[in-house]
């Protein structure tokens, strides 16, 4: 594995999401959603606590219809438009090529949420707010929001639609999110609840905004964001297998 | 520089390059030429290691590209077919891009970049959107990007398809320039396009090599230099029958002339000579004419021309030369 070869893949993704107004559209569009929830439909100031909670518990919900909109265009657009096949000639390792976009794009994620910046700080003007817990929360948010990338980007590589894996992302992140909650909803309780609530990308998300980062459940992200981009570095390679 | 042997590439039951061995040496610029679906592309895919080879291997420049893929695209230089570009980028901006995964450091990075702007006629548009270029400009930051690391070894899949004339004439240009310190492969349907640029020529159908060599060789082995000859005051059998007993004389049809305006002259005998390779027909036949005391209104050379050996070669149902050889006799 080479740095430099990762970092000319991470910047080039990166500017490309600034080439186009559509990266400043999808960062205003995500403010006005979250900031919007929470301020308004969430009615923060009804609420009168100065906390953050309120915000971060929508964000599975809110990074289900955000995120696989970052990864959608990584892989797909790359296959329409054969840049794959210039991409793949050049000398660098599957693994490089996978880890500069998927850094790309969480690079992207960390820049939005960074604009998110004016809801602490509103609240810390009305209040005193555990800023423990906001740190934290943001930590949890990157982890969650990776695990998302890491899904949407292998479901990129899948397809050269990227409808398709925009759409196939959000269904397989919503799987993930719902076996943490399905089985409560459904009345079942034991082995079944728990196996789901251990694998669901919901309840560790929850543990974190309950208690803190525990090393469980960073353990649990890493893990998930390792897997997915390992299939993806073997569904890139998958073309030369003989 | 490049040795191929037994290349093999199928496609669950369909064979897209069968048992392919060729070797190019260094400074060659050789021309892959078949027509489309014959497997050319498929063979450069396998060469920049895009794909895997079914079986049989590939060296470029000594490394393998099964084995050492990483070694072997820093060797080449490729423009796919179709020139796939990232279009929201400016030109200048992808060649940076390259030359950073490339591992060239800044100030190499930047002759290398302005070396390849004027090589390929680019300064105008170099902070051009390449999603705003023209087909020909785009063609050119394609080849920019395969020349940008000076690669030993270039491998251009139909760098001229959908260019105008004048671009492809531009494009011929710097592929013959590039052929004195690169070693350059190309693909392409359009003969000419081989007979202008390319050292050697290996002609692809059905995913095999059908023949190879230079383009003047390859228009040597075809049926030999065909001479018209027209006479005027001679009837057509005697014509027929006196040139048929020539020693240089391998065979001899009527030609009739299509029309008026081919020259046809009335009451005059005209016939096709098909001579023996190596003399020159026409002189003999000039001799011949005068010991027979013919005046001559047509004496006419036609030299076989690469896209009727192409045409024989490639022909459905007929793969070898001698074949078509034959049906070219039974067609004249």
């Amino acid at each position: 594995m080479n740095v430099t070869r990762v970092a000319a893949i991470f910047r080039k993704e990166l500017k490309s999401y600034f080439a186009s107004p559509l990266g400043y559209a999808f960062i205003l569009f995500y403010l006005l959603v979250s900031n919007g929830y929470f301020f308004f439909l969430h009615d923060f100031f009804r609420v009168g606590q100065a906390s953050m909670r309120g915000y971060f518990v929508m964000l599975p919900w809110i990074f289900l219809f955000f995120v696989p909109a970052v990864t959608m265009r990584l892989w797909a657009e790359e296959r329409k438009s054969g840049t794959l096949e210039v991409l793949l000639t050049m000398p660098l390792r599957e693994t490089e090529i996978v880890l500069g976009k998927f850094l790309a794009s969480l690079g992207f994620l960390a820049i939005t949420l960074a604009f998110t910046i004016t809801v602490p700080v509103s609240i810390g003007w009305l209040g005193r707010p555990d800023w423990g817990v906001i740190v934290g929360s943001y930590a949890g948010a990157l982890l969650l929001g990776a695990a998302y990338l890491a899904i949407g980007l292998w479901i990129s590589s899948l397809t050269e639609s990227q409808v398709v894996a925009f759409i196939a992302s959000v269904a397989m992140i919503f799987l993930l999110l719902v076996t943490g909650v399905a089985p409560h909803w459904l009345g079942s309780v034991g082995w079944f609840a728990t196996v789901g609530a251990y694998l669901s990308l919901f309840t560790h998300f929850q543990n974190i905004l309950r208690g803190g980062l525990d090393s469980r459940d960073v353990v649990y992200y890493v893990i998930l964001v390792w897997f997915f981009l390992y299939l993806n570095v073997k569904n890139i390679e998958a073309r030369k297998w003989r | 520089m490049i040795e191929v042997d037994g290349l093999t590439k199928r496609y669950g039951k369909h064979v897209a390059v069968n048992d392919v061995s060729f070797q190019i040496r260094k400074g060659e610029v050789v021309g892959l030429l078949g027509p489309n679906g014959a497997g050319k592309t498929t063979t450069m895919k396998m060469l920049t290691c895009y794909i895997s080879a079914t079986s049989g291997r590939a060296r470029i420049n000594g490394y393998d590209t099964f084995d050492q893929p990483l070694k072997v695209r820093e060797q080449v230089g490729y423009l796919p077919e179709s020139c796939p570009l990232y279009q929201d980028t400016d030109v200048v901006g992808y060649l940076r891009f390259c030359a950073d995964v490339r591992g060239l450091g800044a100030r190499e990075r930047k002759a290398a970049i302005d070396r390849v702007l004027s090589d390929c006629a680019l300064e105008d548009v170099r902070y051009k959107r390449i999603g705003h270029l023209s087909k020909g400009y785009r063609q050119r930051v394609g080849l920019a990007q395969a020349l940008l690391h000076n690669p030993p070894v270039l491998i251009l899949d139909e760098p001229t398809s959908g260019l105008d004339p004048n671009q492809i004439r531009d494009i011929l240009r710097l592929i013959t320039s590039l052929g004195q310190e690169h070693t350059v492969i190309h693909s392409t349907h359009i003969l000419s396009e081989v007979e202008a640029t390319s050292d050697r020529v290996l002609i692809i159908n059905r995913g095999e090599i059908v023949a190879q060599g230079s383009p003047r060789e390859l228009i040597a082995r075809g049926s030999g230099p065909l001479v018209f000859i027209t006479v005027p005051g001679v009837d057509q059998a005697t014509l027929l029958q006196r040139l048929a007993a020539c020693p240089f004389v391998v065979s001899v049809e009527a030609a009739f002339a299509a029309g008026p305006e081919a020259g046809q002259v009335p009451g005059a005998a005209r016939a096709a000579v098909h001579g023996v390779e190596g003399g020159d027909v026409a002189v003999e036949l000039f001799r011949f004419a005068v010991h027979q005391g013919w005046t001559l209104s047509e004496l006419r050379t036609e030299t076989a021309r690469l896209e009727e050996i192409f045409a024989n070669l490639t022909k459905p149902g007929d793969r070898i030369l001698g074949a078509s050889r034959a049906q070219e006799g039974d067609k004249a």
